[in-house]
């Protein structure tokens, strides 16, 4: 039976990593994401984990060797945070549409300037767009379960794309939490070996990475975009069997106590835990409040979040980045965007916080969500709203 | 099945990450349309030593039924590396007409 125990968030998650038996890693150490490379090295070092570690002189080299690897079908991971996430930034978008299974633990961390090591969700809203499957965890037993879910997802055949699992920096990072580490052989039942369809191999050469002229250019974006959208059905028919052999259930939109309420806050990541203190607070003092929490942040699960908030007359959204000079939250955005069409659809609040790792107590989440009740009342003047500012 | 050209394959054909996995399909590109020179050939000097087709950075020049060496203007892009090279000075480079 696998022992529950206290452990860093970061050392449990390099321990899921050693679970899944990586062949490769590669990555450059940057706070807060240091411990896990560390740990990762450490277990490579002491001939603990079979794998190569690649310590490369920078994150852009630490996903152009991820690329490489990925391609000859090695199992392959690397981890990141904030500027790191930024330097690699040409690359990801190679990998996706290479179509290599990487795995990749973003230890979210807010971008400079002013410089802050410490955690927000700018390094994660400035990749959206990148092509990764990308899911955001909660707690350690998430890190673990969601890094081990994250290869099997990337390497189905059917959807062949690298994966991003954001924890937050700090907050998670380096939090010391009880977790339960799977046994190796119930991981290995879990997650059969890497089988790469077209791998670099000297028998059957291919080329990789080829250029495409204008007249195919569209067609491998629609190829690539397809896939990302049907990856869905696979990552949740991977999530049941995660929830059938080892009891834990994920899914795309989280809830907490959110069946009847008429005021939704919605949360990603760790901050999530707070809210439903906020919630359960509130409940007792007779306020009809609910939460959802975004896990599956690409590809956007459209329908989960539509069922989730149909039947809210307020949804509260909190973002920890800013789009600068644009219409608020960009998680926000999102959601304003999914449900602009929707017949029935409840109020939305955008609040902005919790930014460059500034705490959001219980307290704060309870009056962001009465604060947004009473905006969806009366209306305010802002196109969002800024948590926590001194004015 | 007879392949696709490129204009003719559906996002569906489009192998996984767009591996290419015949080689050889460069060959469709017409590379040398966009020369703005072209190398002719004064071939009563060619001593046939193929140092053109050694130094050729597109591998386009092959030798013909005479066997002078000469570029497939296909694929030449009038780089002038070959006129450069040829010691006999055989190629000279001319515009392309407009
Ligand atoms: S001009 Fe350049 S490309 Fe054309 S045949 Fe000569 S060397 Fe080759
Ligand atoms: S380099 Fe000049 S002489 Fe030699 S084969 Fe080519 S054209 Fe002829």
């Amino acid at each position: 039976m696998a022992k529950r125990k206290g452990i860093e968030v970061s050392i449990a998650l390099s321990d899921a990593v050693k679970l899944t038996n990586a062949d490769v890693i590669a990555a450059y150490p940057i706070t807060p994401q240091t411990h896990i490379v560390e740990h990762l090295a450490e277990l490579v070092a002491n001939g603990e984990l079979d794998a190569a570690f690649i310590p490369v002189e920078s994150e852009h080299s630490a996903m152009s060797a991820c690329l490489g690897s990925s391609a000859t079908g090695a199992r392959t991971f690397t981890a990141t945070a904030g500027q790191g996430l930024e330097l690699m930034h040409e690359v990801l978008y190679v990998a996706s549409s290479m179509r290599l299974p990487i795995v990749m633990a973003v230890a979210n961390r807010a971008l400079s300037g002013p410089l802050s090591v410490w955690g927000d969700h700018s390094d994660v809203m400035a990749v959206r767009d990148t092509g990764w499957i990308q899911i955001f965890v909660e707690n350690g037993q998430e890190a673990i379960d969601h890094t081990i879910c994250a290869f099997r997802i990337a390497e189905d055949n059917r959807v062949l794309l690298p994966v991003m699992v954001h924890l937050d920096g700090f907050h998670l990072t380096h939090m010391i939490e009880p977790v339960t580490l799977p046994e190796e052989e119930d991981v290995s039942r879990f997650l059969p070996p890497n089988r790469y369809p077209l791998p670099l191999d000297p028998v059957k050469p291919v080329a990789m990475g080829d250029f495409a002229p204008p007249v195919i250019y569209t067609e491998a974006k629609w190829a690539q975009e397809i896939n990302l959208r049907n990856s869905k059905s696979i990552i949740l028919e991977v999530w049941r069997e995660f929830e059938k052999a080892f009891g834990r259930k994920y899914l795309p939109v989280e809830h907490y106590r959110s069946e009847d309420a008429k005021t939704l806050i919605m949360t990603m990541g760790s901050f999530s835990e707070t809210a439903s203190l906020a919630v359960d607070s509130l409940r007792q003092k007779g306020e009809s409040v609910g939460q959802i929490k975004l896990r599956l942040w690409r590809p956007f699960p459209f329908k989960e979040l539509r069922d989730a908030v149909k039947n809210a007359d307020t949804l509260v959204i909190l973002d920890r980045a800013l789009s600068y000079g644009g219409p608020g939250g960009p998680v926000c955005t999102e959601i304003r965007a999914a449900l602009y069409n929707e017949a029935k659809k409840p109020k939305i609040v955008s609040f902005v916080g919790g930014m460059g790792g500034r705490d959001i107590s219980v307290a704060g989440f309870e009056q962001i969500i009465t604060q947004g009740m009473e905006i969806a009342r009366k209306g305010s003047p802002n196109e969002y709203e800024i948590f926590g500012v001194r004015e | 099945m007879p392949k696709k050209t490129e204009a003719e394959m559906t996002w569906k054909d489009i192998e996984v990450g767009c591996i290419v996995t015949e080689p050889g399909n460069a060959a469709q590109y017409k590379t040398g349309a966009w020369r703005s020179q072209r190398p002719t050939y004064t071939f009563s000097r060619c001593i046939k030593c193929g140092i053109c087709q050694m130094y050729c950075p597109e591998g386009c020049i092959t030798q013909n039924k005479e066997g002078f060496f000469e570029a497939n203007l296909d694929y030449c892009k009038g780089c002038g590396i070959c006129a450069k090279e040829c010691p006999t000075r055989v190629i000279n480079m001319v515009e392309e007409e407009e």
